[in-house]
């Protein structure tokens, strides 16, 4: 079954990148993206090019998987904040509406305070369009990937 | 679960390489991932001990074409098969959208082949699913080794259900692609069918689930 946050269409994209470019100067930032906790990018902003964002929103998830089940251990809600402290890197992680991930990374430009004080306000807007999208249908809006796809397209991908 | 970004326009799906300890799921990444044209995978990322066994995943990013304009993608994940990680493996198994069982043929591995096989079945159900719900092929792997189980010993007790079956030597590729191209294609059937029928059903996706 596909739920309903596992669609993205393209107004709630925009929204969602708005959201964290905004983030993104008000903190000061380097990078800042949003993962679903099974590990899907669901959009990025800032200096992207030189990161592998596709493993990183992997480990991201894997991290955030690992520290929920070990909250499950000790009976403690998930644990919503993480800081990592490089030497010039840092990462906040933020768990949103127990559904995404947004992931801020920094250097010296910024600091912790400022990143977790911005963080705030975003989340707080996340929450608002991922709820919005948790109640919104799939539904088969022009653009519909599987409309017209057949079997033998499905095939073909397949043929090597 | 899939994940479809409309505004990008790419389709991601999610699968999981289960099995027992030493049974060659890594084996199946790295093959994949040495033997594809570097633009069309990312990343083989390991997260593994000293000992290389797997110690909580393998994740490697495939990508496989275009279909009506929309970039697909699969995203392989190796579970650690030593039996005291099952709280890992379990974590995995979050948002799957196909399963892989790699069982090792040899004779001294038919024991763990089947406790993996249970453990999947039980890890499945935390997120309400059954193996016969999800797309589901089978490898059986190190058909090499002479202390290999026939097929038809293996099958008897590992897949009762017929569903696709595969015979592998994962570290020479035999069958490894073969593997990827089956579970692949079940998975875009089955997205496209639970796509449709959900899209007809219209209004309300809490319902519907
Ligand atoms: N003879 C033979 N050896 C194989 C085959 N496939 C994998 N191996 C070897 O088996 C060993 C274990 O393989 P891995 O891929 O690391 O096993 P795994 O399933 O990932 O193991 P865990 O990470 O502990 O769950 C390695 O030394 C591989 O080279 C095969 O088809 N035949
Ligand atoms: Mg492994």
């Amino acid at each position: 079954m596909i739920s309903p946050q596992s669609v993205m269409y393209e107004d709630e994209f925009h929204r969602i990148q708005g959201a964290i470019e905004t983030l993104l100067g008000a903190a000061n930032a380097r990078v800042v993206f949003v993962v679903d906790k099974n590990g899907q990018l669901m959009a990025a902003a800032g200096d992207v090019d030189q990161l592998d964002t596709t493993s990183l929103a992997s480990l991201t998830a894997g991290n955030i998987a690992a520290t929920g089940g070990i909250a499950k251990l000790l009976r403690e809600n998930e644990f919503a904040t993480q800081f990592h402290e490089g030497k010039n890197a840092h990462i906040h992680i933020q768990l949103v509406s127990q559904r995404v991930i947004l992931v801020v990374i920094f250097d010296a430009k910024s600091s912790l305070g400022l990143v977790r004080l911005r963080v705030r306000k975003t989340t707080e807007e996340l929450t608002a369009i991922f709820e919005a999208m948790n109640k919104r249908p799939v539904d088969a809006r022009a653009g519909s990937p599987f409309a017209e796809i057949t079997d033998d397209d499905i095939d073909n991908l397949f043929n090597d | 679960m899939p994940f479809i970004n409309l505004m990008a326009r790419e389709i991601n799906c999610k699968i999981v390489y289960y099995g027992p300890g030493l049974c060659g799921k890594t084996t199946n990444l790295e093959f994949i991932h040495g033997h594809t044209k570097a633009e069309s995978r990312g990343k083989l990322v390991k997260l593994a001990t000293d000992s290389e066994r797997t110690l909580y995943f393998d994740f490697l990013p495939f990508e496989l074409g275009d279909v009506n304009g929309f970039k697909t993608r699969l995203h392989l994940y190796t579970v650690p098969g030593q039996v005291y990680y099952d709280a890992s493996r379990k974590l995995i198994l979050k948002g799957i959208d196909g399963c892989v069982f790699v069982a090792d043929s040899q004779l001294a591995r038919a024991d763990s082949n089947e406790e993996a096989l249970e453990n999947l079945k039980l890890n499945l159900l935390e997120y309400d699913l059954k193996l016969a719900d999800i797309p589901y092929v089978i490898q059986y792997n190190k058909r090499d080794l002479p202390s290999a189980l026939s097929v038809e010993e293996l099958r008897g007790v590992l897949n009762p259900y017929l569903v696709p079956e595969f015979e592998a030597v994962a570290h020479e590729g035999t069958g490894v692609f073969e593997t990827l191209r089956a579970i692949g294609r079940l998975v875009f059937r089955d997205l496209k069918k639970s796509y449709g029928a959900q899209a007809a059903l219209g209004a309300n996706p809490q319902r519907a689930r």
